[in-house]
């Protein structure tokens, strides 16, 4: 199938000669989650604001939906609703007025009904007379979202959507996402909460000092969180792991005061009760144990470095 | 063409309008009647009238055209500058409306807005002084044609602006200078020759001569030289929005 988003050779040097975005070259599905990560200042933004028309390209193309961004932006554009990280807004509109606007900029013909629903699913109704400056962050926030959502766009970019927002409204918003996924709409958020990805994106990229360092599944990345190690503390150092123990998959560490025992925390049974066991039956006694599981974080942070 | 896009824009502005009446409507038409009880009435009932109008009279086109120059430019400049200013600009840059569409949805409000303050002067100025207009529709035509004008100027400065500081500065600096020299208040024919020669650099004698010349028939120079220089002037104007949005100039990075 042809992504809905295709990014080739897509590189941005700004006037200062600060080069925010190598050469890149992304593919979105049509009607999937795509989380981006990375630290501030990787190029995330860039890449959302050249795909939205905010920002011209030094090199490259994108196809939105099969239109370039550049060429035919009427056609790619009117696919697109972005919720920028900064809360900008129209003070002194109405909440109802501003969403409107966006719905007329966006080429589309007046729905009352349609913005009715927006608000709603929103829970923003009760504040649709309400002045934009009057709002909460919070209230600002799906003000934004609706907005986006106003011209019922085909793709939806979110650019740091949770970003100081609260439990609840973090909660609603994901809940929306996965409806809007749903009915067909492909979702591309941008994010530096890790643990966000894991629960939305159906696959993340991974973006550091404006190079893709990495694109994968989350199922797959899950499989490497799905590692588990077991730390022991040993009462007294070893010098080798014990014949006695062959079998289990154990490392000892440089010291000889640490074994560290791998295991695969989805698997049905651990194995740590058997080892224990075995322990007791060697007379390997240890002082202190602890278990540690590599996160999407971990991974995260050894890419970047890795790169650094 | 999209035809939402641009009553989006336009309706937006109008309601921008409607939010600040007293600054954008009231105000205007209150310093103009200043201008009319101090120059028009007190100072005017003691001078000579100027080819055969009475002084009065004589100011009303100059003093229209002194408003509609100003709130052309701060209409606009504000309008544009402002969304550039909090950030609200993205969403115009991200949807599908081309720079003719979102020209003429600023522009045009900006425009509208001009047209209906002169026209509320012009109703207001009726009250102290009587005069007639000799040509209704080339009134009309010199009315509108400066509104866009400089209603389009306006849009340069406020996308050339990126503090307030320099919002004000053209109009202070050269607006305001420009018109009061072009002829509002005098005929050129009333300075040394040499400053005649100076006086016709002013774009602005052109505009005011020609908006007089609708009033009264009676003009410091040719209305067609007036007509030509102020589409001149609007060609340049246009020469510019292109080049702008052709650039990204401080729009887009």
């Amino acid at each position: 199938m042809q992504p809905i988003i295709d990014v080739r050779q897509l590189s941005k040097t700004y006037a200062s000669g600060f080069q925010a975005l190598k050469p890149i070259d992304l593919q979105i599905r049509q009607g999937e989650i795509f989380a981006l990560l990375g630290p501030n200042g990787a190029g995330k933004t860039t890449l959302i604001s050249i795909v939205c028309g905010i920002v011209n390209p030094s090199a490259g193309s994108v196809l939105a939906g099969g239109h370039d961004v550049v060429r035919e932006y009427r056609a790619a554009r009117s696919q697109i609703g972005l919720v920028p990280q900064e809360l900008t807004t129209d003070s002194f509109e109405t909440v109802w007025n501003t969403v409107s606007f966006s719905r007329g900029l966006f080429g589309k013909a007046p729905d009352p009904a349609y913005i009715e629903k927006v608000l709603k699913d929103l829970s923003l109704w009760s504040k649709k007379d309400s002045k934009m400056i009057t709002l909460s962050g919070g209230m600002k926030r799906r003000v934004m979202i609706a907005k986006a959502l106003s011209h019922e766009p085909r793709i939806l970019f979110l650019d740091e959507p949770t970003a100081g927002v609260d439990v609840e409204l973090r909660r609603d918003m994901w809940t929306m996402v996965r409806a809007l996924r749903a009915s067909g709409v492909t979702i591309i958020l941008t994010t530096h909460y890790i643990d966000e990805a894991e629960e939305m994106a159906d696959r993340i990229g991974v973006i550091n000092k404006g190079e893709l360092i990495l694109v994968q599944d989350k199922a797959e990345l899950m499989n490497r969180l799905g590692r588990r190690q077991l730390t022991l503390q040993l009462q007294s150092p070893l010098a080798a792991i014990p014949a006695g123990l062959a079998g289990h998959a154990l490392e000892l560490s440089a010291d000889g005061q640490q074994l560290v025992y791998t295991f695969d925390a989805q698997a049905e049974r651990s194995g740590i009760d058997v080892l224990l066991r075995r322990l007791a039956e060697l007379g390997i006694d240890f002082k202190d144990l602890r278990t540690s599981q590599s996160s999407l974080e971990d991974i995260f942070v050894d890419l970047v470095r890795e790169r650094a | 063409m999209n035809i939402h896009g641009i009553r989006a824009i336009y309706r937006f502005e109008m309601a921008r309008t409607r939010r600040t009446l007293l600054q954008s409507i009231v105000s205007p038409v209150i310093s103009t009647s200043l201008y009319f009880v101090v120059f028009g009435a007190a100072i005017g009932a003691h001078m000579n009238g100027i080819d055969g109008v009475s002084y009065g009279a004589f100011i009303v086109p100059g003093l229209i055209m002194l408003s509609l120059l100003t709130q052309s430019i701060s209409n606009a400049s504000f309008g544009i500058y402002f969304p550039k200013f909090v950030g609200t600009i993205y969403e115009i840059l991200s949807a599908p409306v081309s720079p003719f569409e979102i020209v003429a949805g600023y522009v045009g409000a900006a425009a509208s807005k001009s047209i209906i303050l002169g026209t509320i002067i012009l109703a207001t100025a009726r009250l102290f002084v009587t005069f007639e207009i000799a040509h209704p529709l080339w009134m009309v035509a010199f009315l509108v044609l400066t509104a866009v004008t400089f209603s389009l100027f306006g849009f340069i400065i406020g996308i050339w602006a990126d503090n307030f500081e320099k919002l004000q500065l053209v109009p202070l600096l050269i607006v305001t200078p420009l018109t009061f020299l072009g002829g509002s208040f005098y005929s050129i024919h009333m300075l040394s020759p040499l400053w005649q020669k100076v006086t016709l650099f002013n774009p602005v004698v052109y505009l005011i001569s020609g908006f007089r010349w609708s009033f009264y028939g009676v003009s410091d120079v040719g209305v067609g030289i007036s007509l030509g220089m102020t589409l001149v002037f609007l060609g340049i104007c246009l020469g510019l929005v292109w080049w702008i949005f052709r650039s990204g100039y401080r729009l887009k990075a």
